[in-house]
């Protein structure tokens, strides 16, 4: 999957729990929680989605690793290679 | 027989329109069965049945707006204490209203006004909940509020009301003497956003706390440092769909400290503190774009951890869409609220009546922590209380917050 497809698919999904909000303005480099109001909750579905659609295991340990949208697309390019 | 009637689905409730029945004459229902739909300020709830038995007869048409108290269904029952045994929860129920407690010249009033005293029952604000003559004339006000009289409104601009769904307490009319005229209804479905009956729902359980509730507040510091790694450990386990939030320990340490200390779970109604033997926990859950509801996880203290993240995960959604059950709507015994996702520090809730506590939770953050002469750094939560002065005391709601302390402070599993 080229980093386009999977920003694609990663505002597809902020989309899915954040859907009043307008994820497309988001800046690569915004705290992707505090930009679009996602609690808790809502954050944990997102990776569920993202662990469902990608097969890439996530653990708890590096949520701290993808507050941006940059962060989560290096994160899930580093991921997805090795 | 028994009378199923419109319940109140929460302090603010006045009523709501039936949107369609799930059961027809002749069907067999038992308690918690879902009977009907009905469309409320906090979205469509699922009416559950209130006792077993056969329906007799359906007295409401889908589309109708009720009040609460209304005749909706007849059930020929064979459990009928079913409706009295929770008259905690839902204390309109009551269908004869035998203790209809009214002074005097209230009940003159309600004559001249033709004012159904039986509605007012459990909604008086006299002593021990006396219904008195500033009751009655409120509820006439709103009763003709909702209904204006005949010549005040088009019978056009009642027909449109009725199908656009439109309150008309909260219409302007522009007609002569200003009465009401079916562009006014246009005019108003296009003013009204989809927010505004929650706000209104929330303005009023929330003024009626502040006026009625004598409220006083306590705070503790909570060291998590031992909550936070067993459940480290835990979710390490875990893929992510098995994994915990740390709100699941956080609730099941606060059942804890209710049983402990089970003065704060439970009720003021009429004058009388009524501690519930159930623990159901109401969770305060922000609606996306405004506003909030605070539906109730039930028995939480009977619950694994891992049944309750389920119960979360099914009803965080359901609560965001409106899809609630009525059991939902009325069961919660106590409130919880949680504002840590957003940074906040500590928060001081509401109470929600006719509860007597609530308890507010902050973010879990590093900070400085001073223990046995030495100085590390800790995750530290800071905990609230706010709670009803008429029911229990300050040291009351002081052991309550050094129970919930140390049960968030054991290493043990929740």
């Amino acid at each position: 999957m080229s980093e386009n497809e999977l920003k694609a698919m990663l505002l597809e999904g902020l989309h899915q729990i954040a859907p009043e909000a307008n994820p497309a303005a988001l800046h690569g480099n915004q705290n992707i929680r505090e930009t679009l109001d996602i609690d808790s909750f809502d954050f944990l579905s997102f990776l569920i989605a993202l662990n469902e659609k990608l097969g890439v295991q996530i653990p708890e340990a590096d949520y701290g690793k993808l507050r941006t949208l940059d962060e989560m697309l290096r994160y899930l390019v580093a991921k997805s290679a090795s | 027989m028994a009378d199923f009637v419109m319940p109140s689905l929460g302090a603010d409730m006045e009523s709501a329109t039936l949107v369609k029945w799930h059961v027809q004459p002749g069907d067999v229902v038992k308690r918690g069965d879902i009977i009907a739909e009905v469309d409320t300020d906090k979205g469509i709830i699922d009416v559950e049945c209130f006792q077993s038995g056969v329906i007799e007869r359906l007295v409401i048409e889908p589309g109708a707006k009720i009040p609460v108290g209304a005749l909706l269904a007849v059930i020929q029952g064979s459990e009928n204490s079913a409706a009295v045994a929770k008259p905690v929860s839902v204390p309109e129920v009551a269908t004869e209203a035998p203790h209809v407690r009214v002074t005097p010249l209230a009940k003159k009033i309600a004559e001249e006004l033709s004012v159904d005293l039986k509605l007012l029952a459990g909604h008086g604000t006299g002593p021990g909940g006396l219904i008195d003559r500033e009751d009655v004339e409120n509820a006439a006000q709103t009763k003709m509020a909702a209904q204006p009289s005949r010549g005040r409104i088009s019978p056009l601009a009642r027909r449109r009301a009725a199908e656009l769904r439109v309150d008309l307490r909260h219409v302007q009319g522009s007609g002569p003497g200003g009465a009401i005229e079916s562009v006014d209804i246009e005019r108003s479905t296009t003013q009204a956003k989809p927010g505004d009956s929650m706000r209104r729902a929330i303005a009023s359980a929330m003024a009626k706390s502040k006026r009625e509730i004598p409220h006083y507040y306590l705070q503790t510091r909570i060291d998590m440092s031992a909550k936070m790694k067993w459940l480290q450990a835990e979710n390490a386990k875990r893929s992510i769909k098995e994994r915990l939030l740390p709100i699941v320990p956080i609730l099941k340490a606060i059942t804890s400290a209710l049983r402990d200390v089970p003065e704060l779970n439970g009720f003021w109604i009429d004058g009388q503190h009524r501690v519930s033997e159930e623990i159901h926990l109401g969770f305060a859950i922000s609606m996306k774009g405004g506003g909030l509801i605070a539906p109730a996880i039930h028995n939480v203290d009977k619950k694994s951890c891992d049944e309750l993240m389920a119960d979360l995960r099914d009803l965080i959604p359901r609560a965001r869409k409106g899809r609630l059950r009525s059991s939902e709507m009325t069961d919660a015994t106590i409130t919880i609220t949680s504002l840590g996702d957003l940074g906040v520090e500590s928060v001081w809730g509401v109470i929600y009546p006719p509860q007597v506590a609530i308890i507010g939770l902050g973010k879990i953050m590093e900070q400085p922590w001073a223990q046995d002469g030495m100085l590390g750094a800790h995750p530290v939560m800071n905990a609230t209380l706010a709670a009803d002065h008429r029911a229990t005391d300050g040291h009351v709601g002081a052991q309550f917050l050094e129970a919930l302390k140390h049960h968030l402070q054991t290493q043990d599993a929740p």
